[in-house]
């Protein structure tokens, strides 16, 4: 009994499959060929299958998951808009879901008018919203423009009220998609303030979501979801890093060898990346053991982002003019030092030898060592720099 | 997943949010604003009036008819339109469905509701319209709500099998609009049922079988000219078969739940 109390959330193997029309099948001339033909006219999309887990009151509980992944959909069945074809879920208080912000909100209405309309959507009468309408324009810093329709505030205005509506909607179970990077800076800055607070009165809240500073900063739990089934469960740390190397995943080149090396027809590269005291500079150091000889070469260093973008290009012969040779099986060593000027992200480094006129590659290796920036800093100004964990040397 | 009340609070809340908002917006932007729902039957009203009853002579020859007919005039319109919104209101709300959990049926009463706003307007100006040319209430008055609640039910549940066919097959409205001219023109809406039982009485029984011709020729009775509009209860005398088009009614209402309920739960997945 005591154990059943402080469970808010219970969901047993919950699996969920739809029916993908193949081809226009809203209507009944297509109904009729289709029942005729024999066809089903759909294709059945597994999307989860065979979920549990628990949120306890009290939870920060993070789902994580790539794009189509199903975690959508499993909020969605938390939520109870869609139903499960198999397996429970049981909900223990009222649960407030945002799946979306400003559900129901009308642009002919007035901000007033949208309030009730939202929180009547959500299932608060007209009493219980009258409580927390001035904390909802406060927070939103709209009391000026509460008469006006919505549809003459600006596009961060109504996001500023869609947000605080689902904020101080005083639900015992808070469900949020997604919504983590709205409006300006400063208001982003309260919205995270915020989110540590619910996290400090130990309100139970359900989130998902892509980034994983906010996964590791609020979560005190956490499941990944990767093709609709549970991958990692639990330890916040350990869900995040998962989920990072599921993308790491994607450059297969690497991900295999021995982390540090990175084997090459013409050579054997070992690379890593450090930051001075400061994080003001970025020291990359790639070992080279060549196979052949290279007489004259150009090497360029390329950064980029994870998602393929160019963000630092450097070439010897451009910058720093320099006449040597690579020699065959003799280990060389190529240090440079470069201006930490990056944004927030995951960032790779591209390693490649080519003839003088750039008429042939040599050696061409992507993704040697790789490092992430994050910039926790959007309310306190600090800058994380951290080396994929996979990739550090001993 | 838990089991929701119509009468509940929450749903309460709702229906009323949702109505009013859409009464409010109906007509945000015109001049004339909700008089617009008084002048649209009136107007409709004078065209009837002159082509059926001037120059067609569809009339049952006595002073009351023309209130007769606006009366009727009103309340298919009524009919038309809340079938036709209650239809597309599921679709037309698929939006909310796919981001938020609620009972579904609050959409089709919601939409029936707001249109019956219109009804009742229109029936204040009949009223009006017939303290004017002298048609005073009698005791049958009394009678009336209980036809407007019939009305409300066969409307509701039209709607909710409506509705519930229009999220798999678009292309129920547009046999909806033919099924309603040709319901409209089966029905002693802009002639007088004693146009059609002097020569074929037997037809103008099998008409009457209709629940909105029932419940109109009720409400003109009732209402209007007791003595003069015939009506299912007075025109076929076997009550087994004059109580047809109300058991009809609560058919078309109980499938209409029924086959809405068992659909409900998909329609944020297929809308």
């Amino acid at each position: 009994m005591n154990k059943k109390n402080d469970i808010a959330l219970e969901v047993k193997n919950v699996s969920k499959s739809f029916h993908l029309p193949t081809e226009q099948a809203s209507g009944i001339k297509q109904a009729f060929i289709n029942w005729t033909k024999g066809i089903k006219g759909y294709e059945e999309q597994q999307v989860l299958r065979d979920i549990s887990f628990e949120v306890k009151k009290g939870d920060f509980f993070g789902i994580v998951g790539r794009n189509g992944s199903g975690k959508s959909t499993l909020l969605k069945i938390i939520s109870g808009i869609y139903t499960t074809d198999g397996g429970s879920v049981e909900v223990h208080g009222k649960l407030v879901p945002f799946i979306e912000l400003g559900v129901g909100f009308n642009p002919e209405l007035t901000g007033r008018e949208n309030i009730y309309m939202n929180g009547a959507m959500l299932g608060f009468s007209n009493a219980e919203v009258d409580m927390m309408y001035d904390e909802i324009v406060d927070f939103a810093e709209l009391p000026d423009f509460m008469d006006q329709k919505l549809k003459n505030y600006s596009s961060g205005m109504q996001v500023r009220l869609a947000f605080s509506i689902a904020i101080k909607a005083q639900g015992d179970i808070l469900v949020l998609d997604e919504v983590l990077a709205v409006g300006d800076e400063a208001f982003q800055r309260k919205c995270y303030n915020y989110f540590a607070q619910l996290k400090k009165e130990k309100k139970t809240v359900i989130l998902v979501t892509h980034s994983m500073d906010s996964v590791q900063q609020f979560c005190t739990n956490a499941i990944m979801i990767e093709k609709g089934k549970i991958l990692k469960q639990g330890n916040v740390a350990k869900v995040a890093q998962s989920y990072r190397e599921l993308f790491m995943g994607n450059d297969s080149n690497i991900k295999h060898n021995s982390n540090i090396k990175n084997i090459n027809k013409n050579a054997i590269i070992k690379a890593k990346n450090t930051i001075n005291h400061n994080l003001k500079k970025i020291y990359l150091d790639i070992k080279v053991l060549p196979k052949i000889t290279i007489n004259n070469p150009l090497i360029i260093v390329k950064i980029n982002r994870d998602n393929g973008e160019l963000v630092y290009r450097w070439a010897s012969d451009e910058k720093t003019p320099q006449n040597f040779n690579i020699t065959k099986n003799k280990e060389f060593n190529f240090n440079l030092e470069i201006d930490n000027i990056f944004p927030n992200g995951v960032f790779d480094i591209q390693f490649a030898v080519l003839k003088y006129d750039r008429s042939e590659d040599y050696i061409l290796a992507n993704n040697v060592t790789n490092f992430e920036i994050i910039n926790v800093g959007s309310f306190s100004g600090d800058v994380y720099w951290k080396p994929k964990e996979s990739y550090r040397l001993e | 997943m838990k089991k929701s009340n119509i009468f509940s609070k929450r749903n309460r809340v709702l229906i009323k949010e949702l109505v009013k908002t859409d009464f409010k917006l109906r007509y945000q932007g015109s001049l004339l604003g909700v008089a617009w729902s008084v002048l649209k039957p009136l107007m409709l009203f004078i065209v009837m009036y002159l082509v059926f009853v001037k120059f067609l002579r569809f009339t049952d020859g006595t002073p009351s008819y023309p209130i007769v007919l606006l009366l009727g005039i009103s309340v298919w319109g009524f009919v038309t339109e809340a079938t036709s919104v209650g239809m597309q209101s599921i679709v037309s709300r698929g939006d909310l469905m796919r981001k938020i959990n609620f009972p579904k049926y609050i959409i089709i009463i919601s939409s029936v509701a707001s249109s019956s706003i219109g009804l009742f307007i229109n029936l204040a100006v009949v009223l009006v319209f017939a303290a004017f040319t002298g048609v005073s209430l009698t005791g049958f008055a009394l009678l009336a709500p209980i036809s407007i609640l019939q009305l409300c039910v066969l409307v509701v549940g039209t709607s909710l099998i409506l509705s519930a066919l229009y999220v798999k097959y678009r292309d129920i409205s547009h046999i909806w609009d033919v099924i309603l001219q040709i319901v409209f023109y089966s029905m002693p809406i802009i002639y007088p049922l004693t146009l059609v039982s002097k020569s074929y009485p037997a037809i103008a029984k099998l008409m009457m079988l209709n629940p909105v011709a029932q419940i109109i020729q009720d409400l003109r009775h009732n209402l209007v000219a007791p003595s003069t509009v015939p009506t299912v209860w007075n025109i076929v005398h076997n009550f087994w078969i004059a109580i047809i088009p109300v058991v009809l009614t609560f058919v078309i209402f109980i499938v209409g739940v029924i086959y809405f309920r068992k659909n409900s739960k998909k329609f944020a997945e297929i809308v």
